[in-house]
C-alpha cells in the first residue's frame, strides 16, 4: 500500500493542506476563546449561591456532557433555520464547539477552585485579606496551576472534534482529505496526509502541556 | 406547522429506537471486546519488554492524535485498498474497539502505576508468579483507581459512536440526519436524538462520579 502512495499528487495538493491546517487552527483557536469565556461564565453561574443561576448552568453542563458533539452540531445546523435564524457554516460550526467545549471548561475551573482547601481561604480571611486579594494570592496562583493541563487537554479535544465541520462542509483538514478522495479517488493520500496534520498540533500541545504539568510540580515542591 | 411537525417525528419513534439500538450494540460491542484488549494492552506497557512498550505507546499516542472521523473514513476508505473491505457496521466496529483499547489502555497504565512499588516487591519477596502477583495484588488495587475513569471512558465512547453514522450506520444520530431530510423540524429531530443519548448516557455519568467518592474513601492507610 505504501510502495504505491503517491507522492507527486500529495505535492500538488499541499497549498490546499496547508491552507486547511490554517483554517482548523483558526477555527478552533476562535471557539476555545468562546469556550473560555462561556465557561468562565458557566462555572460562576454554577458556584453562584443563586439557586436559579446555579441549576441553569447545571442543566447546560450536564446536557452537553451527555449527547454526542455531533448531534449539538446537527441540532443547530438544522434548528437554527426552522427559528428563522439564518447562519452561515461557519457561525454554526464555532457556536456548537464553543458550547461544548464551554461545558467541559466550566467542569474543569470548577474542579480547580474546589480543590483548594476552604482553610487557605478562611485563613486569608483571618488575615485580612479582600475577595480580590484572596483571589489574586491565594485562590487563582493554586487553582491556575491545577488548571492548565487539563485546560490543554480539552484544546486537544477541541481541534480534533473540528474535524466535525467538515460534516456541514466547513472546508478545514478533514475537508481536504475528503477533497482529495472525491478528485482523485485517492483515499490512502487523502486521509493519511489529514492524519499527519492533527498529529503535528497534537504533539504541539501534548509536549505543552508535559512541559505546564512539571512546572505545576516545581511549584508544589516549593 | 410545528404542532405537524412534532406528530410526523413522534411517528417516526420506533425509527429512532432501532436506531438507539444500533447505537447500543456498536458502542456495546466496541466496549466489550475494547475493555479486554485495552487491559491487555495496559498490563503489557507496564511490563519491562522495552520494545512492545514503546510499540503499544506510539500507537496509543497516534489514535488519541487524530479525530475519530478521519480514523473512521481511514478505516472504511483506505483498508479496501490493501484488500480488507468492510460492510459499514464491522468497520464501525473495528474503529471503535481500536478507540476504546487505547482509552482504556492508558486508564489502566495510571492505575497500575498508582499501587505502590513495594506491594509489587513483597509479592515478590512471597514467591508469587507474576501471574499471580497482578491476580491477586496488583489488579485489586489498581481497579479502584480504574474503575470511575473506565465507566467515563464508556460514555464518551458512546459519544464518539455517533460518528460512525457518516459512513452509513443506521444509529440514532442517523436515525435524526435521515428523518430531517423529510420533516424540516431540526429543533425537534435532533432534540429527540440528544433526549435519546441523555437518557443512556447521564446514569452512566453518574455511575462513574458515585465510584468515584466511593473509591475515595475507605482505603487501607500504610
Amino acid at each position: 500500500m505504501l510502495a504505491a502512495f503517491n507522492f507527486r499528487v500529495l505535492f500538488e495538493y499541499l497549498p490546499l493542506y496547508w491552507h486547511c491546517f490554517l483554517a482548523t487552527a483558526w477555527l478552533s483557536g476562535v471557539s476555545l476563546v468562546g469556550a473560555l469565556a462561556v465557561g468562565v461564565l458557566a462555572c460562576a453561574m454554577r458556584l453562584s449561591h443563586v439557586r436559579l443561576l446555579s441549576r441553569a448552568s447545571g442543566v447546560y453542563i450536564e446536557s452537553i456532557r451527555s449527547t454526542p458533539l455531533l448531534a449539538q452540531l446537527y441540532f443547530f445546523y438544522f434548528g437554527l433555520p426552522s427559528l428563522g435564524i439564518q447562519a452561515g457554516e461557519l457561525t454554526t460550526g464555532i457556536l456548537a464547539l464553543g458550547l461544548n467545549s464551554g461545558a467541559y471548561i466550566a467542569e474543569i475551573l470548577r474542579a480547580g477552585i474546589l480543590s483548594i482547601p476552604p482553610g487557605h481561604i478562611e485563613a486569608g480571611t483571618a488575615s485580612g485579606l479582600g475577595y480580590l486579594q484572596r483571589m489574586r494570592c491565594i485562590i487563582l496562583p493554586q487553582a491556575i496551576g491545577v488548571t492548565i493541563p487539563p485546560l490543554l487537554g480539552q484544546a486537544i479535544v477541541l481541534v480534533k472534534d473540528s474535524s466535525l465541520l467538515s460534516l456541514i462542509s466547513i472546508v478545514e483538514l478533514t475537508r481536504a482529505g475528503q477533497i482529495l478522495t472525491s478528485e482523485r479517488f485517492m483515499p490512502a493520500e487523502g486521509f493519511l496526509t489529514t492524519a499527519v496534520f492533527y498529529l503535528v498540533i497534537y504533539y504541539l500541545l501534548k509536549t505543552l502541556s508535559e512541559w505546564s504539568q512539571k512546572r505545576l510540580i516545581f511549584r508544589e515542591a516549593r | 406547522m410545528r404542532g405537524f411537525y412534532f406528530e410526523q417525528v413522534m411517528a417516526s419513534l420506533p425509527f429512532f429506537l432501532k436506531g438507539l439500538w444500533m447505537t447500543v450494540a456498536v458502542s456495546g460491542l466496541s466496549l466489550a471486546a475494547g475493555t479486554l484488549i485495552g487491559f491487555l494492552w495496559g498490563i503489557l506497557r507496564t511490563r519491562r519488554a522495552r520494545f512492545l512498550r514503546s510499540l503499544i505507546g506510539g500507537w496509543v499516542d497516534v489514535i488519541r492524535g487524530t479525530p475519530v472521523l478521519v480514523q473512521v473514513f481511514i478505516v472504511f476508505f483506505i483498508l479496501p485498498e490493501a484488500g480488507i473491505r468492510l460492510e459499514a457496521f464491522p468497520a464501525a466496529v473495528l474503529t471503535l474497539t481500536n478507540l476504546a483499547a487505547c482509552f482504556i489502555c492508558e486508564v489502566v497504565v495510571a492505575g497500575i502505576d498508582a499501587v505502590p512499588r513495594g506491594q509489587r516487591e513483597a509479592a515478590t519477596a512471597s514467591g508469587l508468579s507474576a501471574g499471580q502477583q497482578l491476580r491477586y495484588v496488583i489488579l485489586p488495587q489498581a481497579m479502584r483507581i480504574i474503575l470511575p475513569p473506565l465507566v467515563g471512558q464508556f460514555v464518551l465512547l458512546i459519544k464518539d459512536s455517533s460518528v460512525v453514522s457518516v459512513i452509513g450506520v443506521t444509529d440514532v444520530t442517523r436515525a435524526g440526519w435521515l428523518t430531517v431530510q423529510r420533516v424540516p423540524e431540526g429543533l425537534i429531530v435532533f432534540g429527540l436524538v440528544g433526549v435519546l443519548y441523555f437518557i443512556v448516557c447521564y446514569p452512566l455519568i453518574h455511575l462513574s462520579s458515585a465510584l468515584e467518592s466511593r473509591m475515595a474513601g475507605g482505603r487501607v492507610r500504610l
